[in-house]
């Protein structure tokens, strides 16, 4: 078992709340209008932030869904400027720099766990270190695209870590209409693969969990299911209104169990954390949000960059559909 | 093999074997060129396309998938992501069915989505295509609906050598191609292929027969169709020309243009259905590049609007020589 020391849980702590403080700030933006769709990271942020605490930024990949992006800061800055562009709708937050091993968000569900697998099949072809950790919710766990990905994982032995992170709810549905299995990480079995169940909201569980399944990854022995149990305490996204499904008792137990305060506890008890950090930690926060966004507003946007890297180069009818968008804007222009 | 006046040489082989030694080829000059599908290892493929890498490459460059369409072309994003060359193959191209979602949603739009990050250096194989009497959902030619799907690019060679050029082209493109191999030319089409090196450019169409009276414009298998009409109707003092597209996307608009200007009518033949069929696409594009060099309509040749039929309809459905015929007489009277 490996547990994170007192400063890296610290150092989780701190991603936590800024993910929750930044999280907070989007919302509002989104509804100013200033902003497209946003969902909450509320109470996945021990699972999101411990899992890729556990890892190497410099080799193993991070395959996310599209909650995930304001908890993994540890990936650095870049990722936070890519998702404000991204919020805005500017084409350039897909593009996160070379050589930040973090794919963009994933909308289609569960079409990013083949990816994660061929990822990580990739590195043992070219004899690389490292892995691909995915993430995935209860809700996508009932694609397709799970099942053949996690077969195919099994199969080739990929170095891969799937991470389903059970918030307990696909948009209305809960985990009883997603699938009449006693966990997801059953479902392990029939990839012939370990399949792992962490309480999601201890952070240090997570991390102990993805530490060894890397670890197992890396020295060849295939991949890891893991399912890491939460309750999402937001909203699914700024489009859903939760008070319509959402029991309010079973919210009110979820929210006892919240995993910002939990390890913020726990982190006080050892005199690690105080009330100081915590405004401070915010406030870095909402100062990082803002001059990120500021940033992505700023970023220019030429009409043609719509049809900008569909092809290495344009071909003869993008060539002219280029031409002709430009020269319609040149008119409207006059 | 036979020297060549350009001081190459030839060897007479069969489409299949044009793809097959394509493959041994690529995968000999590039080692990131892995090779993944259902029986394409040790059994070298249903049609032995992939025969003999599996032994000369190795398991790890040439892999048995499970059955799985869906994370064959998803794998090729993470593969392409991880820095190699993945040429995947789906066994009948009606199975990509169960991969659309990929294929679409993610492999097509790698590149657009991640602003050039990434380079989606993939090559999805398939064979298509009438005349050979499959089950069902063996024979759907569905090039229109994949190019419906921007950021794919899909060739459809007519020759062996095109076969060659167009296949080694197609897996040292930056971008994702869909390379689509007739069923009856596996066999069916044989002729000279250039030994070595041989790379044609995509996105360049090809005249298969010189003539100016009328212009046939089609890929794939069809266009050996349209070569014999072509022929045949030479012997009545007409002079067909056969454009052959090779890919359609990218479409070589100024070729389409050209040969219709010259011409002055054009037939479009094609294997799908016709409604939302890729002629229409091509007669939309005449319209609009060289609508007033026409002396008629143009007439298109397709399949029909019902769901590929089985083997004793087939023949009913695939455009052949007569139907091609007619609608080459049809528009020489027409205007």
């Amino acid at each position: 078992m490996t547990i994170p020391s007192d400063a890296q849980l610290r150092e989780i702590l701190v991603d936590m709340v800024i993910a929750r403080t930044q999280s907070g700030r989007l919302w509002n933006l989104q509804r100013q209008g200033q902003v497209g769709t946003v969902a909450p990271v509320d109470g996945h942020e021990a699972t999101i932030v411990a899992a890729t605490h556990a890892l190497d930024t410099e080799h193993d990949w991070v395959v996310p869904q599209y909650r995930e992006p304001l908890a993994l800061r540890r990936y650095g800055p870049e990722i936070l400027e890519c998702f404000m562009l991204y919020s805005l709708g500017h084409p350039a937050g897909g593009h996160i720099p070379d050589p930040i091993r973090v794919l963009p968000n994933q909308i289609s569900l569960g079409t990013q766990i083949p990816h994660a697998v061929g990822i990580s099949w990739g590195m043992t072809l070219r004899s690389e270190p490292g892995i691909a950790l995915v993430f995935f919710g209860d809700g996508s766990s009932s694609e397709g695209d799970f099942y053949e990905a996690g077969n195919l994982a099994g199969v080739i032995n990929a170095p891969v870590v799937m991470l389903c992170v059970n918030n307990r709810w696909a948009i209305s549905t809960p985990v009883h209409l997603q699938t009449a299995a006693e966990s997801f990480a059953d479902k392990a079995a029939a990839f012939g693969i370990p399949g792992v169940t962490v309480d999601g909201n201890d952070a240090t569980a997570v991390y102990d969990a993805v530490d060894e399944a890397r670890k197992r990854a890396l020295a060849g022995l295939g991949p890891t299911l893991i399912e890491a149990v939460i309750y999402r305490l937001g909203a699914h996204t700024t489009a859903d209104d939760p008070s319509r499904y959402v029991p309010p008792e079973d919210l009110e137990a979820a929210r006892r169990d919240d995993p910002v305060l939990r390890l913020a506890c726990h982190l006080r008890e050892l005199d690690l954390w105080d009330d100081v950090a915590q405004e401070e930690t915010e406030a870095e926060a909402l100062g990082l949000i803002d001059s990120a966004f500021d940033a992505a507003k700023s970023t220019p946007l030429t009409p043609d960059a719509l049809l900008d890297n569909c092809f290495s180069t344009d071909t003869q009818r993008l060539a002219r559909q280029r031409f002709q968008l430009l020269q319609a804007r040149m008119t409207e222009a006059n | 093999m036979t020297d060549t006046l350009d001081g190459g040489t030839v060897s007479d082989l069969t489409m299949l074997q044009a793809i097959n030694e394509t493959l041994h080829a690529e995968m000999a000059r590039d080692d990131r060129v892995v090779v993944l599908g259902e029986d394409v290892a040790r059994n070298g493929g249903v049609f032995r396309a992939t025969e003999g890498l599996f032994e000369k490459f190795g398991e790890h460059r040439v892999v048995d998938t499970p059955i799985s369409e869906a994370v064959i072309a998803g794998a090729t994003v993470g593969l392409a992501i991880a820095g190699l060359v993945p040429v995947a193959e789906i066994q009948f191209l009606g199975f990509s069915y169960q991969a659309m979602h990929q294929l679409a949603g993610q492999v097509a739009r790698l590149r657009y989505r991640t602003q050039g990050r990434y380079e989606p250096a993939i090559t999805i194989r398939a064979p298509f295509g009438g005349g050979v009497r499959t089950p069902e959902l063996h024979s759907d030619s569905l090039e229109a609906q994949f190019a419906n799907m921007a950021g794919l690019k899909i060739v459809m060679p007519a020759t062996a050598a095109d076969a060659k050029g167009l296949l080694a082209s197609s897996i040292r493109e930056p971008d994702p191609v869909l390379f689509l191999e007739p069923l009856r030319g596996y066999r069916g089409i044989r002729g000279d292929v250039p030994n070595g090196d041989h790379l044609i450019p995509l996105g360049v169409a090809r005249t298969a027969r010189e003539g100016d009276d009328v212009v046939i414009i089609t890929w794939s298998y069809q266009v050996e169709l349209a070569c014999r009409v072509a022929d045949s109707l030479h012997s009545e003092g007409l002079s067909v020309r056969v454009l052959d597209l090779r890919s359609i996307v990218p479409l070589d608009i100024q070729a389409i243009a050209e040969a219709v200007t010259q011409c002055g009518r054009a037939v479009v033949v094609e294997e799908s259905c016709e409604t939302g069929g890729f002629a229409a696409e091509v007669v939309a594009t005449i319209n609009e590049e060289c609508f007033w060099s026409l002396e008629a309509p143009v007439v298109r040749v397709s399949g029909y609007d019902v769901p590929y039929p089985v083997g004793m309809l087939e023949d009913v459905y695939v455009p052949d020589e007569a139907r091609i015929t007619t609608a080459v007489r049809r528009t020489l009277e027409l205007g």
